[in-house]
């Protein structure tokens, strides 16, 4: 980890270096003008493979996902013995009119919240934690952080399904042998919300060491001097870090955060294996709702406008890390 | 015994500061001891004898050590033959990826062009479409296109994820390295490809081994497009593991040595990158 750091450490050199370019870009836009006549098409050429492809891949899905979503589309049109129709807002009301459909958007934020505070408060915890212990913990929480960070989703999907196994999962007979405790045989995916609260312990397990690893590298960019200036001037730890650390290390919080939202607003197959692919009514979210619809009950327009109202929650958010990131990329 | 008295005496000033440091490394134990966990069980049932799993009073610490559910694991349902897919599947998408995205993130860090702030825009923006809103007009393109329950269909919309991703991520490499290196390069006389291989490739090498690896790791683990767009005979690494957990799902220890075999490899090429990536993903975040 501390090459990590010394390699983030080393970053602000290079990232100085940018405010001097500002005055010099004028500048350095000269010589490249001159090349303008090649300029124009040269870059174009080069993106042309990459565009290609995400329009084939991306561009023409999204599209199909709009029109869809006002189609009549099952079985029948799947196969082609039908020709899709177009029945205007029809999903839309459909969905919406569902009460089935709100109480899965209700549940959806709640978990996705739940996912993305704990992921966020635990994430700052353990990095201002990894500042304050000795080397070798740091190096022992990383090796743990890093392995876990690393685990593919459906492994740590497994790897949680037999911890928390109702008969011979490990949790239950740990807990058990706590006095006064008695959860052998304690099934925690008979209620949905306490399964749910599994899987959300298991998404953020996987999403913590991101968090901690980056706001650590962060961390290590707060100035010491202005936090020794705060501590002289009277302030608390909870001063110092409400007044100094947490307004530097804003940009990269709005980042975690923002990912984190729409990480986990998609969460799928964590919700999916653990529910042995067929999430009970208790257990689904908007992801699984609409694959649901979709290939489940045979109705592709209903789920891809479920698919769509999805999107549409999320663009705010991911309006909000754009514009965060085209701060950092601007300067470019 | 001099030094023991001395000793007392300098802890006896910082004992104050030496306790709340040992409290916090205690607190870091346990932060290793509770994230470790899952890990820590997936390989201790993986090398336990299988009858060991299913005691109802269950043992912390290794009861034994055996090979025998990783045999089983193996016995159970074909593993080499989804291995193969998701390895060839892996590396087919990483090498087109790395391709077509190292020419796009030259494109959108080296030129000054009209639109390219929009491009820019464009692939962070596609970056962030949930893969799962994706999946049902997918699966009726690659139904339409007759590339269902094929390889390279898969291919082809791994292509969605994998291609912004490696982009974003090597122009962030890119943009790393200063432009005056390759205009040093073009004054002593090399052409614009010249002064890019001679000069920008070789440092942009390590950065683009990272991004491939983790590039691949990404596309190793997805599982929902695996799922839908092949059949059961074609399955990838992923489907099997999780199609091992529902048909035989009492079978803990070979599950957990299956699970295992599936997550070595990937963390110990993630524990390879892990450091440029982060480094490479923050870079920059921090900005005053």
């Amino acid at each position: 980890m501390s090459a990590a750091d010394t390699t983030t450490a080393k970053v602000p050199p290079t990232r100085q270096s940018p405010p001097p370019p500002p005055a010099g870009e004028p500048g350095a836009k000269r010589p490249r003008g001159g090349r303008g006549s090649r300029g124009a098409t040269t870059p174009w050429l080069l993106l042309a493979p990459c565009l290609l492809v995400l329009a084939l891949v991306m561009g023409y899905p999204l599209v199909r996902l709009v029109t869809l979503s006002f189609q009549k589309f099952g079985q029948s049109q799947l196969w082609g013995f039908q020709p899709a129709e177009s029945v205007g807002f029809d999903n839309f009301t459909g969905v919406l009119g569902d009460g089935e459909f709100w109480q899965v958007v209700i549940r959806t934020i709640v978990f996705a919240a739940g996912c993305v505070i704990f992921t966020m408060v635990i994430g700052m915890l353990i990095a201002l934690l990894l500042q304050r212990v000795s080397g070798w913990v740091k190096t022992l929480v990383n090796i743990a952080l890093v392995a876990s960070w690393g685990m593919p989703v459906i492994v740590a999907t497994t790897v949680f399904k037999w911890l928390f196994d109702a008969d011979y999962g490990i949790l239950n007979a740990v807990l058990s042998r706590l006095p006064g405790v008695e959860l052998i045989g304690h099934n925690w995916f008979a209620s949905g919300p306490q399964g749910l609260a599994v899987i959300m312990l298991l998404v953020v397990w996987g999403a913590v060491p991101f968090v901690v690893i980056t706001l650590s590298a962060g961390l290590t960019q707060v100035p010491a001097e202005l936090e020794e200036a705060a501590r002289i001037d009277g302030a608390g730890a909870w001063g110092v870090f409400r007044y100094v650390t947490l307004p530097i290390l804003k940009p990269i919080i709005v980042m975690l955060t923002t990912l984190s939202v729409i990480w986990d607003m998609g969460v799928f197959p964590q919700v999916f294996v653990m529910r042995n692919g067929h999430p009970e009514a208790e257990f689904q979210i908007l992801t699984t709702y609409s694959y649901d619809r979709a290939f489940v009950v045979n109705d592709y327009g209903q789920g891809s406008a479920i698919a769509l109202i999805t999107v549409l929650l999320l663009l705010g958010v991911v309006a909000v890390y754009m514009r965060q990131m085209l701060k950092i990329g601007e300067v470019e | 015994m001099s030094a023991v008295a001395s000793e007392a005496s300098r802890a006896g000033s910082r004992s104050g500061r030496r306790r709340s440091k040992s409290g916090w490394n205690l607190l870091g134990v346990l932060v290793f001891v509770v994230a470790g966990f899952p890990v820590y069980w997936m390989l201790n049932t993986a090398f336990k004898p299988a009858k060991d799993a299913i005691d109802p009073d269950p043992s912390l610490l290794p009861t034994g050590l055996t090979l025998d559910n990783f045999s089983r694991a193996l016995h159970i349902a074909d593993f080499w033959g989804p291995v193969g897919r998701s390895l060839l599947v892996s590396l087919a998408v990483v090498a087109i990826g790395v391709v077509v995205g190292m020419l796009a993130a030259l494109a959108i860090s080296r030129f000054v062009f009209r639109g390219r702030k929009i491009v820019i825009v464009g692939i962070l923006a596609v970056q962030m479409v949930p893969l799962v809103a994706m999946i049902i007009p997918v699966f009726l393109l690659l139904n339409d296109l007759g590339q269902y329950d094929k390889l390279t269909g898969l291919i082809l919309t791994y292509l969605t994820f994998i291609l912004p991703f490696t982009v974003w991520t090597l122009r962030g490499f890119i943009v790393n390295i200063p432009k005056e290196l390759e205009e040093a390069a073009m004054v002593d006389g090399c052409s614009r490809t010249g002064a890019f291989v001679r000069v920008v490739f070789p440092l942009l090498a390590p950065g683009m081994v990272a991004t491939s690896v983790y590039g691949f790791i990404q596309a190793w683990n997805e599982y929902l497009y695996a799922l839908m767009l092949l059949s059961q005979k074609n399955q990838t690494a992923t489907v099997w593991l999780s199609n091992f957990s529902t048909k035989h799902g009492t079978e803990y220890a070979p599950m957990m040595a299956g699970a295992t075999m599936m997550a070595l490899p990937i963390v110990a090429l993630f524990l390879l990158v892990q450091r440029k990536m982060a480094a490479g993903l923050t870079a920059g975040a921090v900005k005053g």
